[in-house]
């Protein structure tokens, strides 16, 4: 892992979220899955947000403003800097025979960068609401539903899911799919295991998601 | 000597870090493995954070059967940090890290404010420990308390080494949409800036109180901060919450304590040791008289 100052190439709206594209710098961009932890300004602690985009020379994060956190990030402008300490925790296992990607809600934040070391795969992508269905606009080609349809509702069995969003959607993919690869997500202070604050209860055992996550094997 | 707050960082998942500092004190050790609380377990508030952990922990065996060996490897003194629930859960753990020479010392957490505290005081923790070991011991204490000084003092007569200052305080975060608790199990322990002036006040009873070698933490984020804690009375300084957000923060906070040192013309920060205290004292005097 390694923290640098990067500088803000713009942050733009995406329907109801917001992608903040910084200058990579000296920073790997690493799998997609990882994720890296961000400088929030005027707050203690940073935020941890996965990896969006990997153009050249940049970083991009799709970020949902719901905190005083999220908000402070989804307002910085072209030029202010943050630190960025990455990359962190373990990503997807790419070596998957028939991929399927599926995303709800801010959870959608990963998948572009992994639909592009996949080849970009059929992806389904489940929103609370039609000006957050915006964002699907960052995965080409992907099945979209809006509340009250489920991405479950859309899933054959079959392929081998990677998937990221809420809670109640990984917990439903476990139920069809347990081999899926689902990527989780907690408050976490710090990213490499110092705080233990990341622990979330998967299958009764308590695991730090920052160091054995946040892609966690559903079974 | 820089040291990290115990529970503040894992030197085996980010040992770079472990080795930037001048000694590692490991997370607080049980009799038995422990699971720590239930999710949520860390919350930010606008001036620090707090945290739940609960002494999420795998025991004093795997710890000294699994983790020592690896911990050993990184070359670096380890103070092992020990807790329990009685007296005997400390003074059988002292007794296990007796014979280890890996082992430079042992902080006796007798301050968490996130499990139910052990039916004995500071003081009988400190004596059934010292009774089992040899071993360098240094008592971390809680602010929390009437008269800190006192704590201190009971502690040193009970044969502590020295004193590992503060803990985290117990505070409430509330979800501001359902104001209910927003950390699982309701309280947890504050830490972060808002806990340096209550560092300071400790740190400078504790060193008036007992003359003892102090470590001091709470709310560390600067070199400067670290200045204050040593004219306070602390001998050495540990880092907690700031290496959260920034693990480079050793080297950091320890060329700004050189230079702050420096600026205010002394060669080394062991100088500016409880320079804070002459003009408490007579300050503290002062107010006195004035009430009288």
């Amino acid at each position: 892992m390694r923290r640098e100052r990067l500088s803000v190439v713009a942050n733009e709206q995406v329907g109801a979220y917001t992608l903040l594209r910084v200058k990579r710098g000296g920073i790997d961009p690493g799998a997609p899955g990882q994720f890296f932890m961000l400088e929030a300004p005027g707050r203690l602690l940073p935020r941890p947000m996965s990896l969006c985009f990997a153009p050249v020379g940049e970083l991009v994060f799709l970020i949902d403003a719901i905190g005083p956190g999220t908000k402070a990030l989804c307002a910085l402008d072209a030029g202010d800097r943050l630190h960025v300490l990455g990359p962190l925790g373990n990503g997807f296992r790419l070596d998957v025979g028939q991929p399927l990607l599926v995303g709800g809600g801010i959870g959608i934040a990963p998948l572009p960068y992994l639909s592009e070391a996949l080849g970009r795969p059929p992806a389904v992508l489940g929103f609370r609401s039609a000006r957050h269905a915006e964002a699907a606009v960052l995965l080409a080609d992907a099945q979209v539903c809006v509340e009250p349809t489920l991405v479950t509702d859309l899933i054959e069995p079959g392929p081998d899911i990677l998937a990221c969003g809420p809670e109640p959607m990984l917990a439903a993919i476990r139920e069809l799919a347990p081999e899926a690869q689902l990527a989780w997500e907690a408050p976490m202070a710090c990213g490499f295991g110092a705080c233990y604050g990341c622990a979330v209860e998967i299958g009764g055992v308590l695991k730090r998601l920052c160091v054995e996550g946040p892609v966690l094997n559903a079974a | 000597m820089l040291l990290n707050a115990s529970g503040c960082l894992d030197a085996l998942t980010a040992p770079a870090v472990a080795r930037s500092l001048d000694g590692f004190v490991t997370k607080t050790v049980t009799p038995l493995p422990r699971d720590g609380n239930a999710p949520v377990r860390i919350v930010e508030t606008e001036v620090g954070m707090l945290n739940s952990i609960g002494l999420a922990n795998p025991g004093i065996d795997r710890f000294v059967t699994r983790d020592l060996p690896q911990l050993d490897k990184l070359g670096i003194p380890l103070w092992v940090s020990v807790g329990g629930f009685e007296a005997d859960d400390y003074a059988d753990s002292c007794l296990r890290l007796d014979d280890l020479a890996e082992v430079a010392a042992i902080e006796l957490n007798v301050s968490c404010p996130n499990v139910e505290a052990p039916a004995e005081n500071a003081t009988q923790i400190v004596a059934a420990a010292r009774l089992a070991t040899r071993k360098p011991l240094w008592a971390k204490l809680s602010p929390a308390v009437p008269d800190v000084g006192e704590v201190a003092r009971a502690a040193q007569a009970a044969g502590a080494d020295g004193l590992s200052l503060v803990n985290t305080v117990r505070g409430l975060a509330l979800d501001r949409r359902t104001l209910r608790p927003a950390l699982g199990p309701g309280h947890g322990g504050l830490s972060g800036p808002a806990l340096k002036p209550v560092a300071l006040a400790a740190v400078a009873a504790c060193y008036e109180a007992t003359g003892m070698p102090i470590v001091g933490m709470g709310g560390v984020q600067t070199g400067l901060d670290a200045l204050e804690l040593i004219a306070a009375g602390a001998k050495h300084v540990a880092l907690g919450t700031v290496l959260f957000s920034d693990p480079d923060a050793p080297a950091r906070v320890r060329a700004e304590l050189y230079d702050a040192a420096a600026e205010r013309g002394w060669e080394s920060y062991d100088d500016a040791r409880g320079v804070a205290h002459e003009e408490l004292l007579s300050r503290g005097a002062t107010a006195t008289r004035h009430v009288a």
